[in-house]
């Protein structure tokens, strides 16, 4: 087991330690709108006002937010991983996890904690309603998000080598009440699947526990949910416990992360189809071992605030 | 035909001669001696000088007479800039007759038996794909548009493409090349968007900083030169490299962003839109809303090479801005005469004539 301090030497400077991950991030991405060498850079006004690249994300907002979110990260939850090692550093890998909570910290936990511990930016995927909601919208695309689309997939992963999240339960997961916790819903169509296979890298499931009690769902209201236009309209524990600041603040429930072995495909990338019947039984087979690692960080779990 | 090294019309007819895209592609084969005959339709006065096209003015703005053109000057190559894709330049009447009627007038004229024509060059625009949430950040040329278009420019356009493509389907011995367009920006033309980053204040959508991609307009004519020389069969995304949010746009042109609620905009916006405060036609709030990218590594993949990225397009188009703030109007802008076009090309004592017609009888 490894704790986020034996992984982190210089958490006494938790901005030094992810400045790396953003500049690289960066450059990358300079390199990538300039590719053409040939393309003259003399025109004396190639100067950029703000430092948004192709994907709507901001350096200097994405820092701003692990700034803010790292005391969350490490005080609040307390988070620990397991198998970080799993993670490649270099090139595509489709990183899939169970999904729940009524505002799942699992996305941000993941993408802060593998940021901050492996120095790799991680694209997270979430449905195109966050990108509807304005303000919100625009500052969950600056600070990293990305619309879950098999086109944008492909792009990060095949074109551009690199980690993004993508939670197959979509909505389904963080909807359900507490009594159906940790319970996996089914993985859509195993689209996941296909898109790792298009692109040719590796599928790495990650088993979260802890998010389930940062948030629980009492109930949904359903008619509130259709007439807010959003995908679901919770009513939380923590909004009884805490009144209207519940609606935003979390439990500090212990969350631990399991990484699972890489699954890889043996198909050549690119096809245009997929055999379904393949598709399929991957996806569910990988659902299958989340759910049992699941069930084995919950067996292994002694007290929900304090692992 | 495939796609050959290098292919120069011989006759090349240019529709929409009349219009800034028309007149300048008119104008870069005017230049190559090569080029026999360069004819140019419109159903106005051509906006920019040219030498020796033969200019053709038709009051019908769907191409009714284009058949008789096509067929009486036996052209080999056309280039299709007339495509309306701004909506405050008419009434959707106007468009769909520009668009779709006048799109089917010339490809009837093209496809006609003894037609001599064997090459097709189509300017449409990014506007085919839409802007939505849900759209793929980038979109590739295989990629269709997420939701029905709504909005009279994006039906039409949609709607000559797809004359386009059975028109080539029909006739396989024709190059025809689709070529979209991302938002232009450049001193000499206007486009609702441009307009607006042009004035003290510039509208965008409460809560939302769209990334936007944009080609300079000298890339523009470059682009369709290009694809006319290459002869190059296909759809093509002609947009710069790069990407910015509206906020950085009108940070560089030096334009106040003013929020319009993000509800409704087209309702609450038409009265100040009327006044000439800013222009909003129905086709750029969704843009404002979620931006656009274009997938252009297809069109660079023919040897085509851009001289502005998408953030040096916005840095000239500001310094076109700036030098225009100084100057005032432009005093050196053309009108066209045409008893002295006439003139130039027909009298008996101009002594330098630019390569035009041959003879006089």
């Amino acid at each position: 087991m490894v704790g986020v301090g034996d992984h982190m030497p210089a958490v006494a400077d938790p901005e030094r330690s992810v400045d790396p991950a953003a500049d690289n991030g960066h450059r990358a991405h300079d390199e990538a709108a300039h590719a053409d060498p040939e393309l003259k850079p003399d025109h004396p006004d190639a100067a950029r006002f703000s430092d948004v690249d192709e994907w709507g994300r901001s350096e200097r907002m994405r820092r701003l937010a692990r700034q803010l979110y790292d005391p969350v990260y490490r005080s609040w939850f307390r988070v620990e991983w397991e198998g970080l090692e799993k993670i490649p550093t270099d090139g595509g890998a489709l990183l899939i996890a169970n999904h729940a909570g009524a505002i799942p910290q699992d996305a941000p936990v993941i993408m802060h904690g593998i940021e901050s511990e492996l120095g790799r930016p991680v694209y997270g995927m979430a449905d195109y309603f966050f990108r509807t909601v304005p303000v919100v919208g625009t500052l969950w695309s600056r600070a990293g998000g990305v619309v879950a689309s098999p086109q944008n997939a492909y792009r990060l992963l095949r074109e551009q080598g690199q980690l993004a999240l993508v939670f197959p339960e979509g909505s389904r997961g963080p909807s359900k009440r507490f009594d159906e916790r940790y319970q996996l819903r089914r993985f859509g169509r195993g689209g996941f699947v296909e898109i790792a296979m298009r692109a040719g890298v590796p599928i790495i499931p990650i088993a979260v526990i802890g998010s389930e009690e940062a948030m629980p769902i009492l109930f949904r209201i359903p008619a509130l949910g259709r007439l807010l236009r959003l995908p679901y309209f919770p009513v939380t524990a923590n909004m009884v416990v805490m009144g209207p600041l519940g609606i935003l603040v979390p439990f500090p429930a212990k969350l631990r992360l399991r990484v699972m072995d890489p699954v890889k495909f043996d198909v050549p990338p690119d096809l245009g189809r997929y055999s379904r019947s393949k598709v399929m039984e991957a996806a569910e087979s990988i659902r299958a071992n989340l759910q049992q690692t699941v069930y084995d960080l919950l067996s292994e779990r002694r007290s929900v605030w304090f692992g | 035909m495939s796609g050959s090294a290098d292919h120069t019309p011989r006759r090349l007819l240019v529709t929409g001669a009349d219009t800034f895209w028309g007149g300048r592609v008119a104008q870069a084969f005017e230049a190559d001696l090569e080029v026999e005959v360069v004819v140019g339709m419109g159903s106005r006065d051509p906006s920019v000088p040219l030498e020796r096209t033969d200019f053709v003015k038709v009051s019908d703005p769907s191409y009714s007479t284009v058949n008789r053109i096509v067929s009486a000057t036996g052209v080999d190559t056309i280039v299709h800039t007339g495509l309306v894709v701004d909506s405050t330049l008419g009434s959707s009447n106007r468009l769909h007759d520009v668009n779709v009627i006048g799109t089917m007038n010339l490809l009837a004229a093209a496809g006609a038996p003894g037609s001599t024509v064997k090459a097709l060059v189509v300017k449409s625009s990014g506007l085919v794909y839409g802007a939505t949430s849900r759209d793929p950040y980038v979109f590739s040329e295989t990629m269709t548009r997420v939701t029905p278009a709504r909005t009279p420019v994006e039906r039409s356009l949609l709607e000559a493409e797809a004359l386009v493509r059975d028109f080539s389907q029909d006739n396989p011995g024709v190059a025809v090349s689709v070529m979209r367009f991302a938002n232009v920006l450049g001193a000499d033309l206007s486009t609702p968007l441009s307009r607006n980053l042009s004035r003290p204040i510039c509208p965008s959508l409460f809560g939302y900083d769209p990334l936007l991609q944009f080609v300079e307009q000298g890339d523009v004519v470059r682009a369709l030169v290009h694809a006319v020389r290459r002869a190059t069969p296909g759809t093509f995304n002609v947009g710069a490299p790069g990407r910015l949010p509206l906020s950085e746009v009108a940070a560089i042109c030096g334009t106040r962003i003013v929020p319009l609620p993000p509800w409704r905009t087209g309702l609450l916006a038409a009265p100040m839109a009327r006044l000439g405060v800013f222009d909003l036609p129905p086709e750029l709030i969704p843009l404002l809303r979620c931006g656009r990218g274009m997938d252009t590594t297809r069109f660079c993949e023919t040897g085509f090479e851009y001289l502005f990225s998408s953030v040096e397009a916005a840095h000239a188009f500001a310094r076109a801005i700036r030098l225009r703030k100084g100057v005032g109007r432009p005093g050196d802008s053309y009108t066209y005469q045409e008893d002295v076009e006439h003139f130039l090309r027909f009298a008996r004592s101009v002594a330098h004539r630019p390569s035009g017609p041959p003879e006089v009888a």
